[in-house]
């Protein structure tokens, strides 16, 4: 019964912790940015659907579509404000690039949860569910959100998949993650392949917000966190690779899940930072990075 | 260091130090209290810019050094109250702090850049957990109360952070302006050639790891016995050391000085605009953006007027 349990909730759990990093990941691979905003990201898609559903009544499925939409939108307005200019820029010494764009996206984050808070106050926030009700299975009573919850992440993710390896655009998007410099030589523009990770990017933060909205209830106060767990599966997993970070979010939830039923939820968090600890000491590429 | 960055920052920096020496004579307690946490965040940022902008070493946890220092100051103190005077509290929470700084600097000599910072974030929420967990030593949630303070005279309070801030910055000045600075900037920006030249970089790193431990925990120890209370949102959180790093930056990183002016801009901008309530944090922030966006090389850039070294 227990065990049932932990595998249903863990299930579901790791599969929107995989679609949040997947976004992360992506971006990191092909631009080397680190996108310190990701959990504002993440809570802004999620409060517009909320917003959009419970305060102007338009009910659940078009307030996801305003969420997915918000996501996109904000997911360009960081790329455009926060990190572009400090990717052009003659002024930033190219080494010192990386933390520009990590404070930069840092700051931006704190702006978006700033202007969240202000405009929605920081009360939690839960995104009306798609589905609703309760089911049984293998005796285990589960929100039947949680099932959509995994498979609506199981399928973005496949998408995802479908796009990068079938498609000539995503096929660009991997072969820039690769060789940038290559890409460029066979006359695609590198500026156009940042934009669509960042479509993407967009695409995948705003519907993993959603989820979370929906599944857990977001608030202001939830966007460090959401960052710092993005990050943490993504180094895990190792920077860059999504397979990698595929595994390591299932490692991390199924972790998380088991300490919080098993021993007590107070110490949910512990024994994933002990592993990424361990990880770092032992593997600092990750456990299928790519150095 | 070119003579004109000496002289022209040099008057400023007098003239700024004169202000703040005469400044208890013509303002409130409640001004004074505020620079006095002004102050000690501006020691906070400072050897985070000693780490960073020389070492090279992206610490996303300098809370980490502060709330080991704050934290052990705070519990010897409670648990032991009167048979241990505070002084000893904060060298102890000073000592725990460059330890904290050891441990920390072990990955630091293995791994770089993100990973690097990952591994100092996870170190503040370890210790954020351990003392959420261990609350009957440490306090938890609520806060760990301490029975003793420094002085209960904002006055001297405020004098004990100045001069704390004016004598590590002066220090923690002149490292970076010394042989060991240079070479601790050439180890940051290319590890291989600084080896290559004959420089012991492991030596030198672990130095900046404890130098700044140890000034972030007597920092953090003696605004223990400030406040009179040790929590989790003023010396762990992540969100005060982000504010940190943003300090550092805004000011001008690789100064050092900048570090501090940005420091006592953050907090003195903060309270300013105050009475906004919730936008207060939202413009700080765009205004931080803008000047990391249009002015990379923060205030103290600004103030040398775009001329580059």
């Amino acid at each position: 019964m227990l065990f049932w349990q932990i595998l249903i909730d863990g299930f579901a759990i790791s599969a929107l912790y995989a679609l949040g990093a997947t976004g992360f990941t992506l971006i990191f691979g092909v631009s080397g940015v680190l996108n310190l905003s990701h959990g504002a990201i993440m809570v802004g898609a999620a409060v517009a659907a909320w917003a959009a559903a419970s305060e102007f009544g338009v009910g659940p499925y078009t307030g996801a579509l305003i969420g997915v939409l918000a996501g996109f939108i904000l997911a360009f307005a960081t790329y455009f404000i926060a990190v572009r200019p400090i990717q052009r820029s003659k002024v930033i010494a190219e080494s010192e690039k990386e933390i520009f764009i990590l404070t930069a996206t840092l700051l931006w984050g704190i702006i978006i949860q700033e202007a969240i808070a202000y405009l929605f106050t920081n009360n939690a926030k839960t995104v009306l569910p798609i589905v609703e009700g309760v089911t049984t299975v293998l005796g285990v009573r589960t929100p039947r959100n949680e099932y959509f919850t995994a498979v609506i992440c199981w399928v973005a993710i496949g998408l995802l998949w479908f796009l990068v390896n079938r498609t000539r655009r995503g096929k660009a998007v991997m072969a820039a993650s690769m060789n940038p410099r290559g890409v460029t030589l066979l006359g695609i523009e590198l500026s156009s392949i940042y934009l669509t990770v960042w479509a993407i990017y967009g695409l995948l933060a705003g519907v993993a917000g959603i989820l979370l909205g929906m599944f857990l209830g977001v608030s202001s106060y939830s966007v460090g966190p959401l960052t710092a767990s993005a990050f943490s599966i993504v180094v895990l997993g190792g920077l860059g690779s999504v397979s990698g970070s595929l595994i390591a979010a299932y490692v991390v939830g199924y972790l998380e899940t088991g300490t919080a039923y098993l021993i007590s939820p107070a110490y949910r968090t512990i024994p994933a930072l002990l592993l990424l600890v361990v990880v770092m000491y032992l593997r600092p590429q990750g456990l299928f990075g790519r150095r | 260091m070119p003579a004109f960055v000496s002289s022209r920052l040099f008057w400023i920096g007098l003239v700024t130090v004169l202000v703040a020496l005469v400044l208890p004579t013509y303002v409130s307690g409640y001004v004074l209290g505020l620079l006095t946490v002004a102050y000690y965040t501006a020691v906070f940022a400072m050897s985070w810019d000693l780490l960073f902008g020389f070492a090279g070493e992206v610490n996303f946890g300098p809370t980490f050094l502060i709330g080991v220092g704050a934290y052990t100051a705070g519990i010897l103190d409670a648990h032991f109250s009167p048979g241990l005077s505070i002084w000893l509290c904060i060298a102890a929470g000073a000592l725990a702090a460059v330890i904290g700084g050891v441990v920390l600097a072990l990955p630091a000599l293995r791994v770089s850049g993100p990973y690097f910072g990952l591994t100092t974030l996870v170190a503040v929420l370890m210790l954020q957990n351990f003392i959420v967990v261990a609350a009957g030593l440490t306090g938890g949630e609520i806060g760990l109360a301490v029975p003793d303070v420094i002085s209960i005279d904002a006055r001297t309070n405020y004098w004990i952070a100045l001069g704390f801030m004016l004598v590590s910055g002066a220090i923690l000045f002149g490292l970076s302006r010394s042989a060991i600075g240079l070479i601790l900037q050439a180890s940051g920006q290319d590890k291989v050639q600084a080896g290559a030249l004959g420089f012991n970089v492991t030596k030198h790193k672990l130095a900046a790891f404890v130098v700044s431990a140890f000034f972030s925990g007597l920092a953090g120890a003696l605004m223990v016995f400030y406040m009179g209370t040790a929590s989790v949102s003023t010396f762990v959180d992540v969100g005060v050391g982000v504010q940190i790093i943003i300090a550092a930056v805004l000011g001008g990183r690789r100064t050092v000085i900048g570090a501090a002016i940005g420091a006592v801009f953050l907090i003195g901008m903060g309270e300013l605009l105050r009475p906004l309530g919730e936008l207060a944090t939202l413009i700080v922030s765009v205004i931080a953006l803008a000047v990391i966006l249009f002015f990379p090389d923060g205030f103290l850039g600004i103030i040398r007027g775009g001329a580059r070294a």
